[in-house]
């Protein structure tokens, strides 16, 4: 099993947060994992995207061009990566902000609207966590208890009270999240 | 002790493996993409636990005479940097070879000429391989290809450095720094008490004075110990050569690649044997001593080597003098920060079989 994911969107979203805590919950399910930031930047500000491989083999190369799964977070990175989702692979985007939605006809395409969720639930900062909870209905490559756990080694010991919140969002997420295009 | 498993950068790998190596003390000065080293020394404060001295200088300058000082008196001791940086401690780092003392030096390259830019890139194996500072000198190059080699090649490197009594350069680059991959950390070492003969640290009665110098004025006695390296570096050549075979039993075509370009071509090999392309990979995994005898050995059953590099193509030099003709030699290579793909790697060698420059 190996999933090769693409994470991009606006610097200070949570992308490579989300990635992060992607990487862990692999580690914890005894996965080889590898977690390749754009950085430097990028990081303040602008975009920010990260490639994730989770594989139950040795990974090659961490930097690779085409995805199983890009997850896109705002209108700048679907315009530079719908086209290198893999065919027959999975592009999960928010439409928040999105005046082009994606075109593509030879992969499968999922919205999960976790910028307008996390406002309603008033909990703007756990928006990464509606995004992957959303993900991990769609590709449950990792189970929610190892990610509950991969959180929990990512997070500062001082950020642990907000786990609740975070685990909330994660399963909101799954509800949320909707087909537009099954391939 | 059994090892701990950890999710890391390798920047973070390195200073953590600094740690446990017992090191003795580190000093360097941030420039990015390597400031989570000096930043994980840091917060760590290992001064408290095992007596590692860390220290940030004023300048790379400052952090590298801190390292000749601590080698000196026979300490385990290190700086990183990344490009720029790294050419301000040239200075530094001749007069250590030239007094042959040990340290590490990692350096995590981003591209270059000048300021360059903060992406990873493989442009200063010239630096590295070839010089760097002026006179006669090798350092020992070691070429990390994943976060785990970032961590293992601290203690490798201090281990080297020391058994030759020589500079130890760790040549990583910028997406090896930044990326996160599971490590096995070995458990801590005691750092050690014992003073090698040749440190200066007092003269006792019982001997005589131990001098460090890089300096000899006689010309006789400065080629003398120009042969003693020579020497050395003949004996580093023979008996530290190290690198790693992929796919290389069967391969008709050979990649040779070291670092985050090695990881490419390994995704490459696959997707060319996927195409009934036999292609396989040569990683050299020391550059100084480059692997010279099985690049030549393979030159017998290939039809072609590639190189690929994060480079205008430094390496592919090296490549061409150990096949010293027998097979055609090519260059790959992005530069500017940016990191061929897999792909795009694939691409080019099915140019350069069809005939293509």
């Amino acid at each position: 099993m190996t999933e090769e994911i693409l994470i991009a969107g606006f610097g200070g979203q949570g992308v490579l947060s989300m990635g992060k805590i992607m990487a862990y919950s692999g580690v914890i399910q005894d996965m080889e994992v590898s977690w390749m930031p754009s950085y430097g930047p990028e990081m303040r500000g602008g975009t920010a995207n990260v490639i994730v491989i989770l594989s139950s083999e040795r990974i090659s190369s961490p930097i690779i061009r085409h995805f199983d799964t890009a997850i896109i977070l705002n209108q700048q990175s679907l315009d530079k990566f719908e086209q290198s989702v893999k065919p027959g692979g999975v592009l999960i985007y928010d439409g928040n902000g999105i005046t082009r939605h994606p075109e593509r006809k030879d992969i499968s395409i999922y919205r999960v609207d976790a910028a307008e969720e996390a406002s309603k639930m008033n909990s703007p900062k756990t928006f990464n966590m509606i995004v992957l909870g959303g993900f991990l209905k769609v590709k449950p490559v990792l189970t929610m208890e190892n990610v509950i756990k991969g959180l929990k080694k990512s997070l500062p010991e001082r950020y642990h009270k907000l786990i609740p919140e975070n685990e909330k969002s994660l399963l909101r997420g799954e509800e949320i999240i909707k087909e537009i295009q099954k391939f | 002790m059994e090892k701990e498993l950890r999710l890391m950068k390798g920047n973070e790998a390195v200073a953590e493996a600094a740690i446990r190596a017992g090191a003795d003390g580190y000093f360097g000065y941030p420039i990015t993409p390597q400031s989570e080293i000096i930043e994980y020394l840091m917060e760590a404060n290992p001064y408290e636990t095992t007596g590692m001295v860390v220290l940030q200088a004023e300048s790379e300058v400052a952090a590298i005479n801190m390292v000749y000082g601590g080698a000196g008196c026979g300490k385990k001791v290190m700086t990183t940097s990344s490009s720029p940086g790294i050419s301000l401690k040239q200075e530094g780092i001749t007069y250590i070879a030239g007094a042959e003392l040990p340290c590490l030096i990692v350096n995590v390259v981003r591209g270059g000429p000048g300021l360059g830019t903060i992406q990873p890139a493989q442009s200063d194996y010239f630096q590295a391989v070839k010089g760097g500072g002026h006179g006669d000198y090798h350092l020992i190059v070691l070429a990390p290809a994943s976060v785990q080699e970032m961590a293992d090649f601290v203690d490798l490197g201090f281990e080297l450095a020391f058994r030759y009594r020589n500079p130890v350069m760790m040549l990583s680059d910028g997406a090896i720094g930044q990326m996160m991959e599971k490590v096995w950390l070995s458990p801590p070492k005691e750092r050690s008490r014992t003073v090698p003969d040749w440190a200066t640290t007092g003269k006792p009665p019982t001997r005589e004075r131990n001098i460090i110098t890089s300096l000899e004025l006689d010309p006789n006695r400065q080629e003398i110990f120009n042969e003693k390296l020579v020497v050395k570096y003949n004996e580093i050549k023979e008996k530290e050569v190290r690198f790693e075979e992929f796919q290389c039993a069967d391969a008709e075509y050979l990649f040779v690649a070291y670092g985050t370009s090695a990881r490419v071509c390994q995704k490459a090999v696959e997707l060319a044997r996927n195409q009934g392309i036999k292609a396989g990979l040569l990683r050299p995994i020391t550059l100084f001593p480059y692997p010279s005898k099985q690049l030549n050995k393979l030159a017998d059953q290939v039809r072609l080597m590639l190189s690929v590099e994060m480079s205008a193509g430094q390496m592919v030099e090296d490549v061409m003098l150990s096949v010293n003709g027998k097979v055609p030699v090519y260059h790959y290579g992005r530069m500017g920060g940016m990191i061929p793909t897999p792909d795009e790697v694939v691409e080019n060698l099915k140019e350069r079989i069809k005939g293509g420059r």
